[in-house]
């Protein structure tokens, strides 16, 4: 286990070597003539090959600790990417009418497909000033608050909610406990349980804990292939259990956070898969699946009146875990 | 009755206990009499569940259910199933939420009640399953829901079902607002993380004891992600009325009389 990678960058090296490689005989390629250029086009056929066999065998044999390595990592699609490839007219609403803006959970309507929607999701930042402006994704109480709006202007309005979630967890600080943070996610929660309208969420990086079951309330939750949800980051449950938080890796693994486990669990509805090698390698492949998902979701959904829609939600985390059935609880006073 | 333990003389600790907070000696029956509350500093001393309903509710009208809900290992996660046995074998019960039925004042009330001792009150799915039915009990009943919390957030050895309680719990809220049925919280020390974040937080009355330790993030975390230093009553049942997160602190001596006077006043039901 100490042989851990820390970083995605880790087992990817050997693949920037290689398309290194490719892109030198490449630019040999182009110059050359006759023979030359065709036994250079086979030798670069040959390199693509070994490239994807490698990421084949690679991103299909991910470990867990390193779904959690590519679910964090940086170059991987953030909500406004998919904001930006799948929706149109997106006009973003940043008010909380409480106290102020919070970076790290946006929202507004837009068109997806042509129909009107909501769209809310955490967004992460690339360079270090964007993640400070979007505080690492960690959203403080004001963005349930205003996600909260939205979820209701949507009710109102008779808009699906889209929520993407991609967040390490909320924001612990003194001022969002101050603020009340507990309240907010629980609030937040609490009004996507009370819509009339039909809500999917999709997990498309980190499922970070209560930060991300705050707006992760679907009729439907998606989660990309290569997207992580936990109860808790895996090493701090490694701090809290072995007093080891660099044993991370296995508590990855104990915790079953793949989206794989999450289907197996019947915890998610649907995996959406990635392009080879990750979202990252190819963005726009990924934005189509993603929309395609959500596009087949939402036409379901959209079928079922709005107390089934409700009642739906309901049932559906109601039951969840299987424990609603067993030993039925006697009732001894009646109803 | 400790003093009366047949063939075994009475030990200092049987007669004698000391305060956690000041460190004084107490008399252990006149502690007891006392609520578990240090007459010199008057720090509330956690309480089990089965002592919070004698000095809760009406005498005898507890019934208990769903009390054979047992946790198993999902995950099959380290070291689980041996803590689970050990908590299950020194506390006599399968999880650490109490639930059922009582009355209050005469008043029927659909109440649960969390035990601190049993894994923390960590919220894994029996745990979540058994607030849930409590909420619904008192919703299908048309009755006031009572839940006493005391838990250190979700249980991590359920993984993601743990986290799913949140969802689950806060639905089962929804159902009490949807039937017109009042649900008082009350926090105790410690009222943490997955729970504050889901049914804890959204009650319609929310009361604390005194100095109870609440908050969303554990001490590590919080510590790590102060840039501002926390005021010295950071998490605590005072900082959160400060703030305007819970109703009233309520000593626990008045604790009985203010859910009394709260579930006659809020009613059952529509």
């Amino acid at each position: 286990m100490s042989t851990a990678p820390k970083t995605w960058k880790e087992w990817e090296k050997p693949l920037i070597e290689l398309e290194e490689a490719l892109g030198k005989l490449q630019e040999l390629a182009n110059r050359a003539t006759g023979t030359e250029r065709d036994r250079l086009l086979e030798k670069i056929k040959g390199f693509e090959k070994r490239r994807d066999r490698y990421l084949d065998t690679k991103y299909h044999n991910l470990s867990a600790w390193e779904e959690v390595l590519l679910a964090r990592a940086e170059p991987r699609p953030y909500t406004l990417d998919y904001i930006n490839a799948l929706f149109r007219d997106f006009i973003e609403l940043q008010g909380d009418r409480r106290h102020g803006p919070d970076n790290a959970i946006l929202g507004g309507p837009a068109f997806f497909n042509g129909q009107r929607v909501m769209v809310v999701g955490h967004q992460k930042g690339r360079t270090i000033s964007e993640r400070t402006h979007r505080n690492f994704a960690m959203s403080r109480p004001e963005g349930y608050r205003k996600a909260i709006r939205l979820f209701e202007m949507a009710d109102r309005f008779n808009l699906p909610v889209i929520s993407f979630i991609d967040t390490p967890a909320a924001d612990p600080s003194v001022e969002s406990e101050s603020r009340g943070i507990s309240e907010a996610i629980a609030a937040s929660m609490l009004s996507m349980f009370e819509l009339r309208v039909p809500t999917i969420a999709v997990v498309i990086g980190e499922g970070g804990s209560g930060g991300a079951i705050g707006i992760g309330i679907g009729n439907k939750v998606l989660m990309m292939e290569h997207a992580i949800y936990s109860v808790i980051p895996p090493e701090g449950c490694a701090a809290i259990l072995w007093r080891a938080p660099e044993r991370g890796a296995e508590a990855a693994d104990a915790l079953r956070l793949t989206s794989r486990s999450a289907l197996e669990l019947g915890l998610a509805d649907e995996i959406i898969p990635e392009p080879r090698g990750g979202a990252h390698r190819d963005p726009a492949v990924a934005a189509e699946s993603v929309g395609a998902a959500i596009q087949m979701h939402l036409d379901q959904l959209c079928k079922m009146s709005p107390d089934a829609l409700k009642q739906h939600r309901y049932e559906r985390f109601r039951s969840v875990d299987g424990l609603r059935e067993a030993s039925p609880s006697d009732l001894p006073l009646g109803k | 009755m400790r003093l009366g333990a047949k063939s075994k003389t009475p030990t200092f600790s049987d007669a004698f206990l000391q305060c956690a907070r000041c460190k004084k000696t107490l008399f252990r029956r006149e502690f007891e009499a006392n609520l578990s509350v240090c007459p010199y500093c008057s720090h509330h001393h956690r309480l089990s569940a089965a002592q919070r309903i004698a000095i809760t509710f009406d005498v005898d009208s507890f019934v208990e259910l769903d009390s054979d809900l047992a946790s198993d290992d999902p995950l099959s996660f380290p070291e689980y199933s041996e803590k689970l046995a050990g908590a299950v074998a020194k506390s006599d019960r399968l999880d650490g939420i109490v639930c059922g039925t009582a009355t209050i004042g005469k008043l029927p009330v659909s109440i649960a009640v969390s035990d601190f001792g049993f894994m923390g009150g960590s919220m894994g799915r029996v745990a979540g399953e058994k607030i849930t039915r409590t909420l619904e009990r008192g919703a299908d009943r048309g009755i006031p829901s009572i839940i006493f919390c005391a838990s250190g957030g979700a249980r991590m050895q359920e993984g993601l079902l743990s986290l799913m309680q949140m969802a689950k719990t806060t639905a089962a809220v929804e159902r009490c607002r949807s039937a017109g049925t009042p649900y008082i919280a009350v926090f105790t020390d410690p009222t943490m993380a997955g729970v504050l974040a889901s049914y804890a937080s959204i009650a319609d009355v929310i009361l604390a004891e005194p100095r109870a330790l609440i908050g969303f993030a554990g001490a590590r975390v919080s510590k790590q992600a102060q840039v501002v230093k926390a005021p010295d009553d950071f998490q605590t049942s005072e900082f959160l009325l400060k703030h305007g997160m819970i109703d009233r602190i309520v000593p626990r001596k008045e604790l009985r009389d203010t859910l009394e006077s709260l579930v006659a006043l809020l009613g059952g039901g529509k």
